[in-house]
């Protein structure tokens, strides 16, 4: 990173590089985190995809508010007028969505298909018809596409700031009851939640995130912002409650973080950077996330090939038999459970005895307890002391007559 | 309207549009069947990346890098959506979203960051691509047909499209059983011995060829109208999967047809002057046959559906 670029980086961070840039980047923010949190809803339903379907069906409204809007004497480009278009336009692709699938025998994923490309190619048609209009020239209603914040009006730049910040109270004030549809509907329907309204009011959400992107990310884009930060929360916990507060919170990092980033340079448009800010985010949890990332699992995988090395490698010295496994002879030589030359270590023996004898109790136990509780937590690694109380295992000791040495360990 | 204009602006840009539609509902047929619809939509997003980077790499807009730069993006997508599905244990419409948006925006900010000013590749064409223009301007009638001179002028799309088309048809035909069984009951497929994870895999290689070769001519909205419409509308015309096919394409044709004239002539026939995007069209006409389907195909509804209310 160059000094200028760093400096106007920081600039916008600290929201210094001019009014309508910092409007931007807080509105950025602010949608982010109820994209994040509102998108967390439809991920838990399985549903995240329907979002694409409302996004692009926003254009034709956007294309037929324009017109009406021109028709009636006025400015054709008046944000408000183009969002609530795009709003009643994506109402109606939405309704299309969900009577397909319980109407007919076409799937989910195919009515999604449908509605997204049949309504964006009517759109297109539309932004065709209105490029030939005499004051349709200079629309830019293809900034609505992609989203672009160069040169935003001082009024387009707080709407979208307190459509943010509405959205986000929204969230606060619903999330009680959006969460418990969206974990257990059947739970919630039981204890007297209205889960019909509970999931409009989800769709409404997703609406109204979806229009006030519009002019930021652009409507091919802002379905990422409403699916990747709570697939990215998904990797930190296991609680509904919290995916949804940590999907708010990586959504406004990264709605602010590419606002800044795309205002700190020419030819970085705000949409794609806030979308790759999000998946660079997603990627690094993907990898490093505790529990459920790849380091993790390669780490605990790791483990449990080493406690298999051990265990099989002190079993075999218990029995007398050679470990030809360069493996399993590391971890016995880590451990100092053998001598170099692959001879027991009075450790060694020790602990070979006690698992051979485990092994035999084991035996025991599982033709002594034949119900799955007991016999079942048979691995070949768990110590039987973890499963059975000491009297049963005395008992099956006197079963098994005195320990005997093993070879090496006088 | 049937004469040498005819020719010269119509005939070039119905064929391709009609040869792409046809690529695309074929396999689009057995991505509907077996949910994965939205496969087309994600393969689609991905490809404005791959052209870019081919440009970029090759610094010409030749066709051939091009093509394999769409299809090389294609294969990673699928690769990675499948990656982040496991690694991540993340269910396959989320993994799909995350992938193909990222990919997107990456393509668009690679744009915009290259200096690709005076030749053609921006977001908007990749949308909408541009039948219009594909125009034969050396015919002179329909007799231009069998005179090699201007045959060799005709728009390079249109042999492209045409060996794609028969292509996907010749393989839909030859692996038509196996795909027929891995589509309908995969453990029954798979117990037969076939391998059905190649077979799966195939059908959305041949969906990204479809895509690619469909894409450069038509624009990606098409290229997703096509995979899912026509054979979505089909599906609830019949219960056999013979009918259903035979259905797709004649509502691909229609559609692609249908969509080009509408957009060429039906705004002077409202009394407008200028052609609106032949592209759009397509998608709108194949949206309303879908429509119609719904409301009036005999196989229209669930089987069981009156039973569960």
């Amino acid at each position: 990173m160059s000094g200028p670029f760093l400096d106007a980086f920081l600039a916008a961070l600290a929201l210094q590089a001019g009014y309508n840039s910092a409007l931007v980047a807080i509105g950025a923010g602010l949608l982010g985190a109820a994209a994040g949190a509102g998108g967390t809803f439809l991920f838990l339903r399985k549903r995240a995809l329907v979002a694409d379907a409302v996004a692009h069906a926003t254009l034709p409204g956007i294309g037929l508010a324009f017109m009406l809007m021109v028709a009636l004497g006025g400015d054709g480009r008046h944000l408000v007028g183009l969002l609530l278009g795009s709003a009643v336009s994506a109402t109606v692709g939405l309704v299309l969505v969900e009577w397909t699938t319980r109407r007919t025998r076409l799937a989910e994923d195919a009515a999604i298909g449908a509605v997204l490309s049949v309504f964006f190619g009517f759109g297109v048609v539309l932004l065709t018809v209105i490029q030939t209009m005499s004051s349709g020239r200079q629309a830019g209603l293809e900034s609505f596409l992609l989203g672009s914040t160069a040169g935003m009006l001082y009024a387009d730049a707080v709407t979208i700031a307190v459509g943010g910040a509405a959205c986000v109270a929204a969230v606060a004030l619903l999330r009680r009851p959006m969460t418990l549809v969206s974990f257990d509907p059947e739970w919630a329907a039981a204890s007297g939640v209205n889960v019909r309204g509970v999931d409009l009011a989800i769709m409404g959400l997703v609406m109204a995130v979806t229009v006030i992107g519009l002019k930021i990310v652009g409507l091919i884009l802002i379905v990422a912002l409403l699916i990747i930060p709570p697939v990215t929360a998904r990797f930190w916990t296991e609680r509904t409650e919290r995916v949804v507060w940590i999907a708010g919170g990586l959504g406004g990092a990264a709605g602010y973080l590419g606002a800044a980033l795309s205002a700190s340079a020419p030819d970085l448009p705000t949409g794609p950077i806030i979308v790759l800010v999000s998946f660079g985010l997603f990627a690094l949890s993907l990898l490093l996330a505790p529990g459920r990332g790849v380091a993790a699992a390669l780490w605990r995988r790791r483990r449990f090939q080493l406690r298999v090395h051990r265990r099989q490698g002190l079993l075999a010295l218990a029995r007398g038999e050679p470990i030809f496994d360069g493996l399993t002879l590391k971890v016995l030589r880590r451990d100092r459970l053998i001598r170099p030359d692959a001879v027991a270590t009075r450790a060694g023996a020790a602990q070979a005895a006690k698992v051979l004898r485990d092994e035999k109790r084991w035996e025991v136990a599982r033709q002594l307890y034949r119900d799955e509780t007991i016999s079942g937590r048979y691995d070949g690694l768990t110590a039987i002391e973890a499963v059975l109380t000491r009297d049963e295992i005395a008992d099956i000791d006197r079963r098994l007559g005195p320990p005997t040495p093993v070879e090496g360990a006088a | 309207m049937m004469g040498a204009t005819f020719v010269q602006l119509d005939l070039a840009p119905l064929l391709i549009g009609t040869l792409a539609a046809i690529a695309c509902a074929l396999p689009g047929n057995f991505l509907v069947l077996r949910r994965q619809a939205l496969i087309g939509d994600a393969i689609s997003h991905v490809v404005l990346p791959g052209i870019v980077v081919a440009f970029l790499l090759t610094g010409t807009i030749a066709t051939w890098p091009m093509m394999l730069g769409a299809a090389g993006a294609a294969i990673v997508a699928v690769v990675l959506i499948e990656a982040v599905r496991r690694l991540g244990r993340i269910e396959p419409g989320a993994a799909m979203g995350v992938v193909f948006t990222a990919m997107f925006a990456a393509g668009v900010l690679i744009l915009e960051q290259t200096d690709t000013s005076g030749i053609h590749i921006d977001v908007e064409h990749a949308l909408y691509g541009n039948l219009e223009s594909l125009i034969w301007l050396s015919a002179r009638g329909w007799g231009s047909l069998l005179d090699p001179a201007a045959l060799a002028d005709l728009p390079p799309e249109l042999p492209r499209m045409a060996v794609v088309a028969a292509l996907i048809a010749l393989l839909t035909a030859l692996f038509w059983r196996p795909l027929k069984l891995s589509t309908f009951d995969e453990g029954f497929a798979a117990t037969l011995g076939l391998p059905v994870a190649a077979i799966s895999f195939g059908l959305v290689v041949v969906a990204a060829v479809a895509a690619v070769a469909a894409f450069d001519a038509v624009g990606s909205i098409i290229v997703i109208a096509m995979f899912i419409c026509p054979p979505a509308a089909a599906r609830l015309m019949t219960n056999r999967l013979e009918r259903q096919v035979a259905w797709s394409v004649a509502f691909a044709i229609l559609s692609a047809v249908g969509g080009t004239i509408l957009a060429g002539r039906g705004p002077l026939w409202l009394g407008g002057e200028h052609a609106v995007s032949a592209a759009g069209m397509i998608a709108t006409v194949s949206g309303v046959i879908l429509a119609l389907a719904c409301l009036f195909g005999p196989h229209r509804a669930r089987i069981g559906a009156a039973r569960e209310g």
